[in-house]
């Protein structure tokens, strides 16, 4: 075999210089995001049962109204929409636990991509389906006759989507943390239950006292009372605020530093 | 600048964990265009040593350069390439989306036709890997790790679980490859396929390189023979200077003589000895491989 012909170096020469961006590439990101748009639980979970929730228990409350006049069913949507933005953001990012238990993220050591690349890849994934999760909930709100002012439909929309950024990093902590093919089957019964403290599924004042408290420390309550804001009318407490930006902090540092070690050659 | 460097060069590698010693001082040179294999029993060290090289793993002590720098940097730049026995792939792509994903993350590849036409994986291109057989997956490793035109690639036991045919198909679009000049280094516990595939033949037991030599040299400490015989009494010096003669060994009436001239000590002991039942067997690359890799024997 090394008897043989010119060698391949002396016929062309590769060009062997860096990727830019770390391996970072929008072709690849297309292929990833019609990935996630073939998978039809993601599908299930974040694009269909929202729609349905929504047309389970809040179309029957059409015609009732909040405190300021504007409808009950604008409650309703908003906040399943924030739920259906927080689930399609953790499954995105939870599936780097998949991608793990598989062994990709190993084959991917083996080519240029940086790490770093390869998270920005899952984020901007994530929260694009994300934006998808909203924008379908608020479409199967419009068509089943929500009306609200513009500003509500774009402000409301905008906190539930960049809120559910918190949970891109929630499902890249869960991912990095345990590599287990079907992780999402045990982080949604987690989300549901802290969807019902962050108020999605019924206000959280028709909760227990107790729960009441302790709601307002769980991870959904602050993106749940910010997204609802512009209908409401409320003021945006600075308790929601903190809630939103220390549960950001803690998931994103959380997810950093499982990352880091992850990626630690030992 | 590639021919300038040896395509690898490890120097003193030594890898524990905890208290086993998985790779123990082992040094390593390879030249551009070799193609070696890295034959060793399970647990030999093969996978760390390979790991190692790689950039995947890092040495407790020692050095690695692959073509004259550092493997991530290798890697970084698509100048080396693997096809690893843990590599994953993701199940719900299918095989030309994987293909053409990992040629997004390197700045220059060879066209994806061409690398699943080179791995014979062409007609199964829309296939869903998650429904590809393992051999159909490990030829995907394969288009993969030829995408950056690589000028070390190396395989780490890459036909382990295909059949046989699986097997041969995966060694012949390797060596179309390989007449390329490209070095590729492969694990392997098959002797038949670093017999088949490789220029150069390295033996590891226990994390210890223990034979390193041409294909030829190597069978050649498989072919030779045993002569046995009845003698009492044997002259043991006597025997080991005949020529040819590896080793002589006494048991009880029985002598063992390892030579690589049968012919020249059966002669000596017809002729010049009271020696009888003389017996002479050959010992195949079988053998010495086990004799090699297992167990210290008496050579």
């Amino acid at each position: 075999m090394t008897t043989s012909t010119p060698t391949r170096s002396a016929l062309i020469e590769p060009d062997r210089r860096l990727p830019a961006l770390g391996g970072f590439a929008p072709g690849a990101l297309l292929i990833e995001l019609r990935r996630v748009l073939r998978n039809r639980r993601t599908l299930a979970f974040t694009l269909i049962m929202p729609g349905v929730f929504f047309l389970i228990f809040g179309l029957p409350q059409s015609g009732q109204s909040l405190d300021n006049g504007r409808p009950v069913t604008a409650y309703v949507m908003i906040s399943l929409a924030v739920y259906a933005a927080m689930v399609a953001t953790t499954s995105v990012g939870g599936a780097v636990a998949t991608e793990r238990a598989l062994g990709w993220s190993r084959q991917l050591r083996l080519t240029p991509l940086r790490p770093a690349a390869y998270v920005a890849t899952k984020l901007i994934t994530a929260m694009s389906l994300g934006l998808l999760a909203v924008v379908i909930e608020f479409l199967v709100g419009a068509v089943a006759g929500v009306r609200v002012p513009a500003y509500v439909w774009l402000l409301s929309g905008l906190a539930a989507w960049v809120g559910s950024l918190v949970f891109a990093a929630f499902g890249l902590f869960i991912g990095y943390l345990a590599p287990a093919e079907n992780v999402m089957q045990i982080i949604g019964p987690v989300l549901a239950v802290l969807a019902m403290f962050g108020g999605l599924f019924v206000p959280v004042e028709v909760l227990p006292d107790v729960l009441q408290q302790v709601a307002k420390f769980t991870p959904v309550y602050g993106m749940g009372v910010l997204a609802r804001a512009p209908l409401t009318g409320d003021g945006v407490s600075l308790a929601a605020v903190a809630n939103l930006v220390v549960w950001a902090l803690l998931f994103g540092v959380g997810a950093a530093r499982l990352f880091r070690r992850d990626t630690a050659r030992v | 600048m590639t021919s300038t460097h040896p395509a690898v060069e490890l120097d003193g590698l030594t890898k524990r964990f905890g208290a086993v010693t998985a790779v123990d001082g082992l040094s390593l040179r390879v030249q551009p265009g070799e193609v070696v294999a890295f034959l060793g029993p399970n647990g030999a060290g093969k996978t760390t040593t390979i790991d190692m090289l790689l950039g995947l793993s890092r040495p407790d002590t020692g050095t690695v350069r692959v073509l004259g720098g550092t493997p991530d940097d290798a890697v970084a730049r698509g100048r080396v390439a693997a096809v690893l026995q843990t590599g994953g792939l993701l199940k719900d792509l299918t095989v030309g989306e994987t293909v053409r994903m990992t040629a997004h993350f390197y700045r220059h590849t060879r066209p994806a036709a061409e690398v699943l036409e080179r791995a014979g994986i062409t007609d199964i291109a829309d296939r869903v890997v998650g429904r590809c057989s393992g051999g159909q997956q490990q030829r995907l490793r394969f288009a993969l790790a030829l995408l950056p035109d690589p000028d070390l690639m190396v395989l780490d036991e890459p036909t382990t679980g295909m059949d046989v045919e699986g097997r041969r198909d995966f060694w012949q679009a390797l060596r179309r490859d390989a007449r390329r000049g490209r070095t590729v280094i492969f694990a392997t516990h098959y002797l038949d396929e670093a017999d088949a595939y490789a220029d150069r033949i390295v033996l590891v037991r226990q994390g210890r390189i223990v034979a390193d030599g041409t294909t030829a040299e190597i069978k050649n400490l498989a072919a030779g023979r045993t002569v046995r015989a009845t003698l009492p009494g044997a002259d043991q010096a006597a025997l080991a200077a005949l020529p040819g003669v590896d080793a002589v060994e006494v048991r009880g009436d029985s002598v063992l003589v390892r030579t690589g001239d049968s012919d020249a000590v059966a002669r000596h002991l017809l002729t010049r000895t009271a020696a009888r039942d003389v017996e002479i067997t050959s010992r195949n690359l079988e053998d010495a491989f086990l004799a090699l890799t297992t167990a210290q024997t008496g050579a």
